[in-house]
């Protein structure tokens, strides 16, 4: 016998919760325990007495999954909200990473012309390295870093993506 | 009134305000300044079990048949290991049950102190939500909200970690009901739309079946009632499942006995057939299910519950309604009103032949009492005293759901999602405290019972007469069906060697022991169980190799049972094999 497994689909999900001891345990746990995947996750309060935060979660799984995906975290007692941005859509997402390159002469030239064309801003540098900050969509930022990669990348931090639906409403 | 109060003399004025009668414990260092509290206190009784897991299936006992909330309080590290399987159980069960446990003080947790586990951490999966608590200010709400988490819209376990520096430190205890804003709304009702729709599917169905579940009882016995009324206005034949068993009495002639896996031959046949089911309160269990692909293939399906995250999780539905099973019955019994049903006649005859196979059937022996017998005289000796039934987990299990009929709701306590052996007897041990006056019999194996057979000492200790009807036959009887049917009689480890003299154990503890050994015993044996005003031990030795039947292997779909005439070849592939 051999384990089967399922085609799947990318789908951005945004989690509202009260911003509560263990909160980020409870639904990183529930995905294990329910065996569904965390491809990017992020977190933070967003309100100004920091009682609420929102998620953003990337996951992938076959449609029926994704279904089960938003009713089980639904289902916890701190979430309010959970709007699926790809089924909602359109909707933009971004994400930062800071992405060190060191090296001199011709490849140091070239890093920074690179990082031009990407609108990367160096936010260090000493006479034989840059960090780069780059903002945008996670393909941008995959074709920056294969970049990079021949002119001396060393190490990249990424901070997984924030997610949001276009237009004047709340999704 | 307010005054300053400790944590722990909060916790137990604010059990009381929700009514709690009995709490279910076992004391140890982290909760001794709740003991301290509990000591001199009438309002709440403490029933002092064997070990914490006897602790939380009492709980469980308790809520399933009063429809109140089970209170389990036990101590840090192994005692809230040793509940976990409870709670699981009543996770999986949808049983709501308030777990309190006690924790190292609040400077210590993480240091791996004396008796310290993570259990919020270990319980965060197996709980609808929990809590750890750091300030006794936050008490009183904490416990307020449990309650209302762990007994609304999809009950469950929840649980409430309280480090021991917090039950001895003081706050402000105010009389009335504690102030905090309510983030728990579930789902109730169902748009009038899809009620209207769900109307006209029932309306149009030429072969519809009522395929009911856990969510009925849970509802309450208002939606028993409402389902009975539904049910005579349609006519629709009813099959339940394991954990829905009472909503529907068993003598009405449309019951077509429990489905799935040990279901009857009439039941699954008629799912199999059904142009429509209409699932109220039931999940579409892999036990129930059988083989997905195969699963009542020409049906339309309307799917009545609580919790959205059932619907379309194993199944697809045409129809979900999400709410209570009370309130939607209610709201289809309305738009139903006056008209009338289609002609079911065809439909019902077809029920009929299916019936006539009579799948639960079995063969007599004259060298042992067969155990299907033991269970049918049970019923027909004990069924005018309304018993409550409570069971351990295997074939016995199954038999009891097939033999013993139940016409009310919270008569039925058994361990369903998680299968839990030992179980039966804490659970009731629960029951027998919320309900003095009844008959409670656990229906035992002989492997089940001895899991936790120390909680013998407590039924002794509070002077409860439960009685525990062991249908004796020396193996794990389930493991060694599987066995049979799947590794050609291979039985690894299955045989129930060195059991115990049950008698003896029995009256090592102060209980009264009866053994019944062959036919002629069977009837005195249960009336002298059922005279005698003290808790009993029945070691009731039954036919060694009989199988429950009939039964849907693994993988197979609902036409392809076995009955209990059936040749069984002793082998199944990997993919059948590979299934629970």
């Amino acid at each position: 016998m051999k384990i089967q497994k399922a085609a799947s689909e990318r789908h951005v999900l945004t989690v509202t919760v009260d911003n509560e001891a263990g909160i980020l345990a409870r639904i990183a746990g529930m995905f294990t325990a329910r065996g569904y995947n965390i491809d990017s996750l992020t977190v933070a309060d967003i309100t100004e007495n920091h009682s609420v935060s929102r998620i953003t979660i990337v996951t992938h799984g076959p449609p029926n999954v994704i279904d089960q995906i938003r009713f089980q975290l639904e289902r916890l007692v701190p979430v309010h909200k959970v709007v699926d941005l790809t089924e909602v859509g359109p909707y933009v997402e971004r994400e930062l990473a800071l992405i060190k390159v060191a090296g001199t002469g011709e490849k140091r030239v070239e890093a920074l012309r690179v990082a031009e064309i990407f609108r990367a801003r160096p936010v260090d540098t000493t006479t034989e390295s840059f960090v780069f900050e780059l903002t945008g969509a996670p393909e941008k930022i995959d074709s920056f870093v294969a970049l990079m990669r021949e002119l001396g990348l060393v190490e990249v931090g990424r901070t997984g993506i924030v997610g949001m639906i276009r237009g004047a409403t709340e999704a | 009134m307010t005054e300053e109060r400790s944590g722990a003399n909060i916790l137990v004025e604010s059990l009381v305000r929700q009514g709690v009668e009995f709490v279910f414990g076992y004391p140890g260092g982290a909760v001794l300044p709740i003991y301290d509290a509990l000591f001199d206190d009438e309002r709440i009784r403490h029933i002092l079990v064997r070990h914490e897991a006897g602790a939380a299936h009492a709980a469980e006992g308790y809520a399933r048949s009063t429809g109140k909330p089970g209170v389990v309080l036990v101590t840090s590290g192994p005692g809230a290991t040793n509940a976990m399987t409870g709670i699981a159980d009543a996770f999986l069960d949808s049983i709501p049950l308030v777990v309190i446990t006690g924790q190292v003080p609040t400077a210590l947790i993480g240091s791996d102190a004396f008796q310290e586990a993570d259990t919020i951490g270990m319980s965060r999966h197996c709980t609808k939500h929990n809590y750890l608590v750091r300030d006794p200010a936050e008490l009183a709400a904490t416990i307020d909200e449990a309650f209302q988490i762990a007994m609304s819209g999809r009950p469950g376990p929840v649980l409430i970690d309280i480090p021991k520096d917090v039950q001895i430190a003081s706050a402000l205890w105010h009389e009335g009901a504690p102030q905090r804003r309510n983030r728990y709304t579930p789902f109730v009702e169902a748009p009038a739309a899809e009620i209207t729709r769900a109307v006209e599917m029932i309306a149009a169905a030429t072969k519809p079946v009522f395929y009911t579940g856990g969510g009925v009882i849970n509802s309450g016995p208002r939606a028993s009632a409402l389902l009975r009324e539904l049910q005579a206005k349609i006519g629709a034949p009813v099959t339940s499942t394991l954990m829905g068993l009472g909503a529907f009495p068993a003598d009405s002639e449309d019951w077509l006995g429990m489905l799935g896996m040990h279901g009857t031959y009439e039941a699954n046949m008629a799912m199999n057939q059904a142009d429509l089911i209409v699932c109220i309160g039931a999940r579409f269990d892999d036990r129930v299910t059988g083989r997905l692909d195969a699963f009542a293939p020409h049906s339309q399906k309307i799917h009545i519950d609580i919790d959205r995250s059932s619907i379309n999780k194993t199944v697809h539905v045409d129809l979900p309604l999400v709410g209570d099973c009370a309130q939607i019955l209610d709201q289809l019994l309305t738009e139903w009103g006056g008209r009338n049903g289609r002609d079911l006649t065809e439909w019902k005859a077809k029920v009929e032949e299916w019936r006539l196979r009579k799948s639960l059937s079995f063969p007599r022996s004259e060298l042992a009492i067969v155990p299907q017998l033991a269970v049918q005289r049970l019923f027909e000796l004990t069924k005018d005293l309304d018993p409550i039934i409570s069971t351990e987990v295997g074939q016995h299990q199954m038999w009891a759901a097939q033999h013993f009929h139940f016409f009310s709701p919270n008569r039925w306590l058994t361990s369903g999602g998680l299968g839990t052996m030992g179980y039966g007897l804490p659970a009731a041990i629960g029951a027998q405290c919320g309900n003095p006056d009844q008959l409670v019999i656990d229906i035992a194996g002989d492997a089940s019972i001895q899991m936790n057979i120390q909680e013998l000492g407590t039924a002794t200790q509070y002077r409860l007469p439960v009685k525990v009807f062991i249908l004796n036959n020396e193996w794990m009887g389930m493991v060694r069906q599987w066995q049979e049917l799947t590794y050609e009689s291979r039985y690894s480890n299955s045989y129930s060697d060195s059991l115990p003299d049950f008698v003896k154990l029995a009256e090592a503890y102060g209980w009264k022991g009866i053994r019944i050994e062959n036919e002629s015993q069977l009837d005195d044996g249960i009336r002298a169980m059922i005279a005698h005003d003290g808790p009993v031990i029945v070691d009731c030795q039954v036919s060694k190799a009989a199988n429950c039947f009939p039964m849907i292997p693994s993988g197979a779909s609902h036409t392809e049972m076995i009955l209990h005439g059936d040749i069984v070849t002793g082998i199944m592939d990997d993919h059948a094999k590979a299934l629970v």
